[in-house]
């Protein structure tokens, strides 16, 4: 149970990152053009300074700044978001409505990404030098420099439109109204491109790192030990070499989650996916900063649950994490 | 010396190299080749690339020239890229060093505000920027260097915190130097070197952030940008699907070539670790 209070040491530590996260987005959507009661009344197509004061009013927005903060971190403890105008909904609504498709993404997309680039990151360690690494060496550094919403879109033209193996977007066809086995049959086509798209920057992060890991524990005592006992490369790599090798791509998986959200924005907007960054892409355009702000809360906790999963992972992999403290 | 000719002996630094190259030309001729301004009207829209000698990449959807957009978008990226890169390394720097140096709660409540940028996701923060201040060429440079400057600001810790204590500083601090001239005169010049080789890490990630921004059209629409061409492109995916993916080849070839260049430089200014 270490671990746990380890772990759960962190957590704690990561709440006043947390406030002062929620402080800052605070105060700079005070220097927005606009606040909600002008969106909504642009929404009814204007009205007369008397009810946008009225509103105002409602809405606690013609209380002092300080006072503001105050409210909106008091109902944050409660988790009430607040609401918003555009979808006639309270935000934390909204944001559950859109969370599964961005956490399935993202959970397939660190899966594809995570397992690919151990294999491949192990092939290469293992030829270092040799053509195969070259090979996925390359890939690697293209894959790194590919802009991920343009890999989408070239997808798109090569499986939906020319093969038509995939379909170009959406979450599942409206049409099939299927359930069990034939719907989740029909939303794994539809998050196939996606996945893919959103993985390969990481893909070529993980390959990268793990190739480097390899080589680093390959050449350490207890390998050679291994070696001199007779065992075969298969058995040395798999039993003892991978084990110690994984620590680091791990901790990655802590440090990028916050890099993954930001990348389903743009990913999500290219699949047309009802997800969380495409609603934060909305809110931003329809100035809808209320839901703005609940996405930024969320996906801080997101990030901060994230690390929290790493962290009891770590001490799994590496007992020696909790023996030292 | 030693280093340069490492350099050149890795043909990934070379090519990168050249490749960066290619794309400051284009980014320093756009002006005589392509005199007129790249966003206005050229001739008939959608000519398919290599059919009309007078627009060799074709043109888009509303008849303006790729080429011209190409070559003048180059002096858009390098533009974002490196200006971005410069305030994200500058700010980074500081904050690094007064955090490795001081220690103690400055130590504490610079790494707390950090961590606060860490763990909101860059470009979720890049969007709220967006939202509040606008999308002009200078806010959307920026907001990009804002978003990025963590990862420097750790590297720089970290250099300041193994090298405060050696003794060129103590000797420093023995001659009555003050913190500030120990920090900017001793100390820094030897932290440098890595975290200007992890800039062409901060301008590669730059250069893919801006160009995001504008596919979502969400970046300045009165400039060249590829991206904002991209996003053009993506309305005639379907059949015309060559609009979208020129300015796409061309973001990729630049990317790559900063990567290149930076690996190259970080393999020739630490040949012990190369290969990392």
């Amino acid at each position: 149970m270490r671990i746990l209070s380890l772990a759960g040491r962190r957590l704690a530590a990561s709440i006043p990152t947390l406030l002062l996260i929620l402080i800052g987005i605070f105060l700079l959507l005070q220097f927005a053009p606009g606040d909600t009661v002008d969106a909504m009344m642009a929404q009814m197509g204007g009205g007369d300074a008397a009810t946008a004061r009225e509103l105002r009013k409602f809405y606690g927005l013609d209380l002092s700044i300080p006072l503001q903060l105050g409210n909106y971190l008091w109902r944050l403890v409660r988790f009430d978001l607040g609401f918003s105008s555009i979808y006639g909904k309270p935000v934390a609504t909204v944001i559950l409505e859109r969370l599964p498709p961005t956490l399935l993404l993202m959970t397939a997309s660190l899966s594809f990404a995570f397992f690919a680039g151990l294999v491949l990151g192990v092939i290469a360690a293992r030829g270092v030098n040799k053509w195969p690494d070259t090979l996925i060496s390359t890939l690697g550094l293209i894959f790194y420099a590919t802009p991920s919403f343009w890999f989408g879109l070239m997808a798109i033209v090569v499986f939906s439109v020319y093969l038509q193996w995939l379909p170009a977007g959406g979450f599942e066809d409206i049409g099939a109204a299927a359930t069990g086995l034939a719907r989740t049959l029909d939303i794994a086509s539809h998050l196939v491109l996606p996945t893919l798209t959103l993985g390969l920057i990481f893909l070529a992060i993980y390959l990268r790192i793990m190739r480097a890991s390899m080589l680093e524990v390959l050449n350490l005592d207890f390998v050679r030990t291994a070696r001199a006992k007779g065992l075969d490369e298969t058995r040395i790599v798999v039993r003892h070499v991978l084990r110690n090798a994984l620590l680091p791509m791990v901790t990655l998986i802590g440090l990028q989650a916050g890099t993954m959200l930001g990348g389903s924005v743009v990913v999500e907007s290219v699949f047309s996916l009802p997800g969380l960054g495409r609603l934060a892409y909305e809110s931003v355009v329809q100035r809808d900063l209320n839901t703005l702000l609940g996405i930024v809360f969320v996906s801080a906790l997101l990030v901060i649950a994230v690390n929290f999963l790493v962290d009891l992972l770590y001490a799994r992999l590496d007992p020696r994490i909790t023996a030292g403290t | 010396m030693d280093a340069v000719k490492r350099y050149f002996r890795s043909p990934a630094a070379v090519v990168g190299l050249l490749l960066l190259l290619a794309v400051i030309a284009m980014a320093i001729s756009a002006g005589w080749l392509y005199p007129r301004d790249p966003l206005s009207l050229a001739g008939r829209p959608l000519i398919w690339p290599f059919s009309n000698p007078r627009f060799l990449l074709g043109t888009d959807n509303s008849g303006r020239d790729i080429a011209a957009q190409i070559f003048h978008g180059a002096r858009i990226a390098l533009l974002i890229g490196g200006a971005a890169t410069v305030i994200a390394v500058v700010i980074g720097v500081l904050i690094g060093a007064f955090a490795g140096y001081f220690g103690g709660w400055v130590d504490t409540v610079l790494m707390r505000i950090t961590e606060a940028f860490q763990i909101l996701p860059n470009f979720v923060l890049l969007l709220v920027l967006v939202a509040v201040f606008g999308s002009t060429l200078t806010t959307v440079t920026i907001a990009v260097g804002i978003v990025s400057w963590p990862a420097p600001a750790r590297l720089t810790r970290a250099e300041f915190l193994s090298l405060r204590n050696r003794e060129f500083v103590q000797a420093g601090r023995t001659l009555g130097m003050k913190d500030l001239q120990l920090i900017l005169g001793e100390i820094l010049p030897n932290a440098l070197p890595p975290v200007i080789v992890y800039a062409s890490v901060v301008m590669a990630v730059a250069i893919l952030l801006e160009s995001a921004l504008a596919f979502l059209r969400l970046s300045d629409p009165n400039v060249a940008s590829w991206g904002n061409l991209i996003g053009l492109g993506r309305d005639v995916l379907r059949v015309q699907w060559y609009v979208a993916a020129i300015p796409g080849i061309a973001i990729l070839l630049t990317v790559l070539a900063v990567s290149l260049v930076g690996q190259g430089l970080n393999d020739a200014l630490n040949p012990r670790l190369k290969g990392r």
